[in-house]
């Protein structure tokens, strides 16, 4: 019996650039380019790994966001995944996650599944929480932050390097797991890869295809409100001083000054 | 007074300092009730009471061990539907942030993650959120249900405030999703003697400038002493100079220490995401055009070979 496999991937403002908040105060997409959240790249390659140990698997991408981030999913496709799946519509403008789990939620079930592979965090919002919620959701095992990852027998095992300890877990599939970029490189994408992605389906769903009323999602169906975004001051520019041999006494004064010492 | 939930993260009734932190926001609040799963309340009460804890709910089960992050939302909903609070309040490490999640979803109500402070407000508490590598600060809050709110370390200082801390018995349902997870095995991270880093006053991080794991005992040399942390950029832990543990930035700690000193680190922007909050930027790198000079308060252009191991002497020459 085949696997289906869905990865989560978001589509974000490059981190790189000068990101900034639109009036609304929603993460301006006009301003920087966006791409696929490096972050699920790992994902990705890990759902790819998983894959080539089965006998018969099947990876769909899915993301839920504007029209730009069919980029997000091309990417993913050219990296080999086999199909994706877009949720866009209008009224997701301003989800907040626990909208963004709703609709990941109903698309992941639209699209079946067996395991559900997602990046550690976004790029972007960086939560770190949506695996979880997704799981809440669904109803299934979360086996999330692994640096580690193996798919057998109907299980699925890894192992999550926490605060305090290294744990290894298992749990049966149907399952959601989330993947850390301690779990192995990303390939980049081939020639061959990025022509044959042109050639993949992407299905595009609405929220009324989910069964999702539009009062649920967006800023207005938000459990959150931002009321204000403020640009930190730039700090103000420091001290700088050359080594020329007393680089290490003149610091120590500095840190001396400031009672660190 | 409203009641306010305050989720425990302690290592066998030792309260870990954000806990302490999250005690004083809570009290801008409302009243802390303290949730503290699994063994060694009795001991964990003292210190909580200490700080504002009028009522200290435990539950101990082999649940809360075995079985990832799930038997604990169970326990922390038990809770808050004993109390019906105003708000809860949890420490945001990774499993922090997945039980806040999680009970959120449960209870209907929205979800901050990462605040770096929190107020009352008219319409609820006030978070704030240091977002996009710090590059914006953010005041948001909770529209629908009981906010829950996470909250990094070093946020507020914790506050004296004694209070009852009595400790009762909270009875906790597990329910079906959570033994859905089995942790198999678990190895304990060896305790370096350092403080814990995201709670440090005082980290010191290396990069790739260090060249190497055998010249990481400079910077560790370097933060004994000053009583810090030690902290690595992802270069160095990729070349596995370092443990991951140990990383700063996006994808590893994000810290936000009274003094951070990074020394061969070039100041990328996920780098920078997991240090730009700290009070005073100090750093050490040979070339000037470093972008980790635009942070600095203090910046030394020199080799760190010469730098550090001046810098430490001179330290314990003052501290006599
Ligand atoms: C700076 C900032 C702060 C925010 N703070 C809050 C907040 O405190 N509370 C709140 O409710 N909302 C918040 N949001 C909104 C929230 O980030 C979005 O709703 C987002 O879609 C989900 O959260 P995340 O990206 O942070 O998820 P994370 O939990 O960080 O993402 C983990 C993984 O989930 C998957 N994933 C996440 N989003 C998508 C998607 N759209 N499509 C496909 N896969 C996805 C990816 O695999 C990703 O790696 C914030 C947004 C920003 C930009
Ligand atoms: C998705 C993603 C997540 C990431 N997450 C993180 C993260 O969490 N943390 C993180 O740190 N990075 C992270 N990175 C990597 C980040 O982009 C940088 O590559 C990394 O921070 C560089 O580390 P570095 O500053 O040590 O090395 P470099 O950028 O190579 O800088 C080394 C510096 O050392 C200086 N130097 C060399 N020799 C000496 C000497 N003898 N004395 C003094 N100075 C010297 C050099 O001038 C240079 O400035 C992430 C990247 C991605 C794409």
């Amino acid at each position: 019996m085949s696997l289906r496999i869905v990865v989560c991937v978001k589509y974000v403002p490059d981190a790189t650039g000068d990101r900034h908040f639109a009036e609304d105060l929603t993460v301006d997409r006009d301003d920087v380019d966006g791409l696929l959240s490096e972050l699920d790249e790992y994902a990705v390659e890990q759902a790819l790994q998983i894959a080539d140990e089965a006998d018969d698997a099947e990876i769909t991408v899915l993301t839920v966001g504007p029209e730009d981030a069919k980029d997000a999913l091309r990417k993913a496709l050219s990296m080999g995944a086999h199909k994706a799946v877009h949720v866009e519509d209008d009224d997701l403008h301003g989800t907040d996650v626990m909208g963004t789990s709703l609709v990941l939620a109903k698309a992941v079930e639209h699209v079946g599944y067996d395991l559900v592979v997602c990046g550690m965090a976004s790029t972007d919002g960086g939560m770190g929480v949506l695996p979880a919620l997704l799981a809440e959701r669904l109803g299934v095992p979360q086996v999330s932050l692994l640096s580690q990852v193996a798919v057998e027998d109907g299980k699925v095992t890894g192992r999550r390097d926490g605060d305090a300890a290294t744990e290894q877990l298992e749990a049966a599939l149907p399952a959601v797991v989330s993947v850390t970029d301690q779990s192995g490189e990303a390939r980049y994408p081939s020639f061959k890869g990025i022509m044959a992605a042109k050639k993949k389906p992407v299905e595009s769903l609405d929220l009324s295809d989910l069964g999702i009323e539009a009062d649920e999602v967006g800023l207005d169906g938000a459990w959150t409100k931002v009321d204000s975004a403020a640009e930190r001051p730039a700090r103000t520019a420091g001290t700088i001083v050359k080594d020329e041999g007393e680089g290490g006494k003149q610091l120590a004064e500095f840190l001396a000054g400031q009672k660190f010492v | 007074m409203a009641e306010v939930l305050v989720y425990v993260d302690h290592v066998d009734g030792a309260v870990r300092k954000p806990t302490l932190e999250l005690l004083t926001l809570a009290r801008r609040i409302g009243e802390p009730v303290a949730v503290h799963l699994g063994a060694g309340a009795e001991e964990a009460a003292k210190v909580l009471g200490e700080h504002g804890a009028v009522k200290v709910l435990t539950a101990d089960a082999a649940e809360f061990a075995d079985y990832l992050v799930v038997p604990k939302v169970d326990a922390l909903q038990a809770a808050y539907e004993a109390v019906n609070p105003a708000a809860v309040l949890v420490p945001s490490s990774a499993e922090g942030k997945e039980i806040a999640a999680r009970l959120a979803l449960r209870i209907g109500g929205g979800l901050i993650t990462d605040a770096v402070d929190l107020e009352a407000g008219d319409e609820g508490p006030v978070a704030t959120q240091s977002v996009f590598a710090a590059s914006y600060s953010t005041k948001s809050r909770v529209t629908k249900g009981t906010p829950v709110i996470t909250v990094k370390p070093n946020s507020a200082a914790p506050e004296a405030a004694p209070a009852a801390g009595t400790v009762e018995q909270l009875s906790v349902t597990f329910g079906e999703l959570a033994t859905g997870t089995k942790v198999v095995s678990r190895t304990p991270r060896e305790s370096t003697g350092r403080p814990e880093l995201t709670e440090a006053a005082i980290v010191v991080s290396g990069g790739r400038g260090v060249n190497g794991a055998e010249n990481f005992p400079l910077i560790e040399a370097l933060a004994d002493s000053l009583g810090g942390a030690v902290g690595a950029s992802r270069a160095a832990v990729d070349a596995g100079w370092y443990p991951h543990t140990n990383q700063v930035g996006q994808t590893g700690k994000s810290v936000s220490p009274q003094l951070y000193i990074a020394a061969g680190i070039s100041g990328a922007i996920q780098h920078r995401a997991g240090m730009q909050t700290s009070k005073t930027i100090v750093a050490i790198n040979k070339d000037e055009e470093a972008p980790i000079f635009e942070l600095v308060d203090y910046g030394v252009v020199g080799d760190l070979f010469e730098v550090v191991p001046q810098l430490t002497d001179e330290i314990k020459a003052r501290k006599g």
